[in-house]
């Protein structure tokens, strides 16, 4: 069963948009990480966005990069991120579960036995921020022999053609980019996306979800009331875990409650 | 838009960037193609390559340095050209694309700093604003090329991030390019890195192994046996060979760091040593750890100080077409004194490996040979360094 069908057909019913967060696996530690992971989830997030750490993230500005160098420093490798997922997925059978890397990391089990790992862990879908469209056949393949949804990337400077590609070949959902440039709250998404949002809506592609930008419930709204079908906040929610380091109880409490008011701005 | 030029060079290459910088690479991938075709652009280039940076260097025949008889070695002299390194060829076929693209600035990443210093002066020359990305540990041990950079009204922005060395400073680059595509040109200063990159890097260098194949024509009525040169990225290798690629009868030589020692991790051997994978946008020979992270590299010459290799040097080693060698740092010490005193050249540490390999050929040789080592830049930069390696302080780098 799909859970980003699922998902999307729950919150038609309830006329509200998916709020989705970004974490890094294994930040600050692995303990931690499955921890915070929960916490998210009691906010009420509808689908997770998890990160493998990755030594140069070139999509990344400097929250999520702190991050990824939080995890690396403790030792996480791709292995135990993955079985973080396969813990959180053992206690949360609905819940969408996407993962964000980097392509060095897929080559190095191999493309296929890579994905094979994601899909037994219980991996929904699997977006590789330096792998466009048109690097992007064996990695698709791989993903459509182990029922994984290959999530591409619609950014605001997309030709004609690659927004065809992504009519064509987009499942699970499509990541829309608020604006250019990389991860980071330190420049907000553009509002509204509505033009990329309904050429995309006429390409056929998967729903679209808004991030890069996002951390505040107000974006959240303009994002759903733009046509979004939701929004991901990765660096916001990472900085929520950097400030609190050395205050886990208060970490997870607020990470808890910012999920929560970012959850409220989705009703349509 | 129609696709001209292939992206990969057997497997290697491609474009692995964020989808988000897609557009800038097919945009520059046209404006090179038009300018390869455009005698306009062609004269502009060929003038300043002349005029302004001192084209052709001369090939010079060693006098005193190889004692067997039978060898004779010849340098190409690119530590003659202005800006003291091959860098800047490329840099003002790359800063005449900027203009051609209507774009105002220039992005670039620096090691060593030559690479900066060649954008700076192309930048302070064509009126465009140049930012550079500097590792924090290089501006520190290259002071005197921050400086020049600085003279020459380049930005130089210290990036801590990561090991604050040049792949750190290769990250920044590319982050600052995918939120100005739209007035600025990256300006990479390899053979590696995502196509059109290698591509352009390598047409723009072209001229070193043209000028070889005239020159030794002239002064020697043939071929030369081989064609040796240092490799990080690998960029004054690709253009010492390119135009003998087609030619079998000329041995090509890439000259790779062994650091410490390949037996060390503290080496920049990613043909010896590394294994495949995907670094800054291509598909390559790279150094990294079993699950795929980067690992830092390691050389006595920042220059050559690079976890990976552009990707068509991955192919020609692959066919066999150009083998790849090693030289430690204590031999490339060594090469680069023997050469200040025996002819009178202080050559750059990157050079002075191509060098020192070139001299352990020559050693060996049993019958006629004639080798051409591209000095692809003289040492200036590296006094400091070495002097104080010389004095035996300094072992960190």
């Amino acid at each position: 069963m799909d859970r980003y069908a699922q998902m999307f057909q729950r919150l038609d019913n309830d006329k509200q948009g998916a709020f989705v967060p970004f974490v890094t696996l294994g930040d600050p530690d692995m303990e931690t990480s499955l921890e915070v992971i929960e916490a998210l989830i009691a906010g009420g997030a509808d689908a997770l966005e998890l990160g493998i750490p990755f030594s140069d993230p070139i999509a990344d500005g400097p929250t999520i990069q702190k991050s990824a160098i939080r995890a690396l420093d403790k030792g996480v490798s791709p292995k135990d991120c993955l079985a973080i997922i396969r813990r959180i997925r053992e206690r949360h059978r609905e819940i969408p579960i996407g993962l964000l890397l980097y392509s060095n990391l897929v080559l190095a089990p191999g493309i296929d036995e890579f994905y094979r790992q994601c899909a037994e862990a219980g991996v929904d879908s699997i977006l590789v921020a330096d792998v466009p469209i048109r690097e992007g056949e064996p990695f698709m393949a791989a993903a459509k022999a182990q029922g994984i949804h290959q999530i591409l990337i619609a950014p605001p400077n997309a030709s004609e053609q690659t927004l065809q590609q992504i009519g064509e070949l987009s499942s699970g959902y499509t990541y829309l980019l608020g604006r250019a440039g990389v991860t980071g709250t330190e420049t907000a998404a553009d509002m509204p996306a509505s033009n990329l949002i309904s050429k995309l809506h006429e390409v056929g592609a998967a729903r679209p979800i808004l991030g890069f930008g996002i951390s505040k419930p107000e974006q959240v709204k303009a994002a759903i009331e733009a046509g979004a079908a939701g929004a991901i906040a990765g660096s916001a929610t990472v900085k929520i875990i950097e400030q609190h380091l050395e205050n886990k109880a208060m970490m997870l409490t607020r990470l808890t409650e910012f999920v929560a008011g970012m959850k409220a701005a989705t009703n349509r | 838009m129609s696709k001209h030029l292939s992206t990969k060079f057997g497997d290697y290459g491609g474009m692995y960037v964020p989808e988000l910088l897609i557009p800038a690479l097919d945009q520059l991938e046209q404006a090179f193609i038009d300018a390869q075709q455009d005698p306009e652009f062609q004269q502009e280039f060929k003038s300043l390559l002349n005029d302004y940076a001192g084209r052709p260097t001369p090939l010079t025949r060693t006098r005193n340095l190889v004692s067997n008889p039978k060898v004779t070695l010849y340098l190409k002299r690119e530590d003659l050209l202005h800006g003291g390194a091959h860098k800047t060829n490329q840099v003002l076929g790359q800063a005449l694309l900027t203009k051609r693209m209507g774009k105002t600035q220039v992005i670039a990443e620096t090691g060593a700093g030559q690479h900066g210093v060649a954008t700076a002066l192309a930048c302070a020359l064509l009126g465009l604003k140049a930012r550079i990305y500097m590792g924090a540990k290089d501006v520190e041990r290259q002071a005197p090329n921050v400086f020049r950079m600085r003279l020459m009204g380049a930005e130089v922005i210290p990036v801590n991030a990561g090991s604050g060395t040049l792949k750190d400073a290769v990250n920044e680059a590319l982050r600052d390019w995918s939120a100005s595509y739209q007035d600025a040109h990256y300006l990479l200063g390899t053979a590696a890195g995502p196509h059109p990159f290698p591509t352009i890097v390598r047409e723009f260098h072209k001229m070193i192994s043209e000028e070889i194949r005239a020159q030794i024509l002239e002064k020697e009525g043939r071929l030369p046996d081989a064609v040796v040169a240092c490799v990080g990225g690998g960029s004054n290798a690709i253009g010492a060979f390119a135009d003998f690629i087609d030619t079998p009868e000329v041995q090509l030589i890439g000259v790779e760091p062994a650091g410490k020692g390949l037996h060390t991790h503290e080496h920049g051997a990613a043909i010896a040593k590394g294994t495949k994978g995907i670094l800054h946008g291509a598909y390559s020979y790279i150094m990294q750890t079993p699950e795929g992270q980067i690992e830092e590299s390691y050389s006595v010459s920042a220059g050559l100080d690079y976890p990976a290799v552009g990707p068509q040097h991955a192919y020609l080693h692959d066919i066999g077409r150009a083998t790849y060698e090693s030289v430690t740092d204590e031999e490339a010490l060594n090469a680069f004194q023997i050469l200040a005193r025996k002819e009178g050249i202080i050559p750059a540490l990157e050079s002075s490996h191509a060098l020192a390999h070139a001299l352990n050929m020559a050693d060996a040789a049993e019958q006629e040979t004639l080798i051409v080592v591209n000095l692809s830049g003289r040492g200036d930069k590296d006094l400091a360094h070495v002097q104080q390696f010389l004095k035996g302080d300094s072992h960190n780098g």
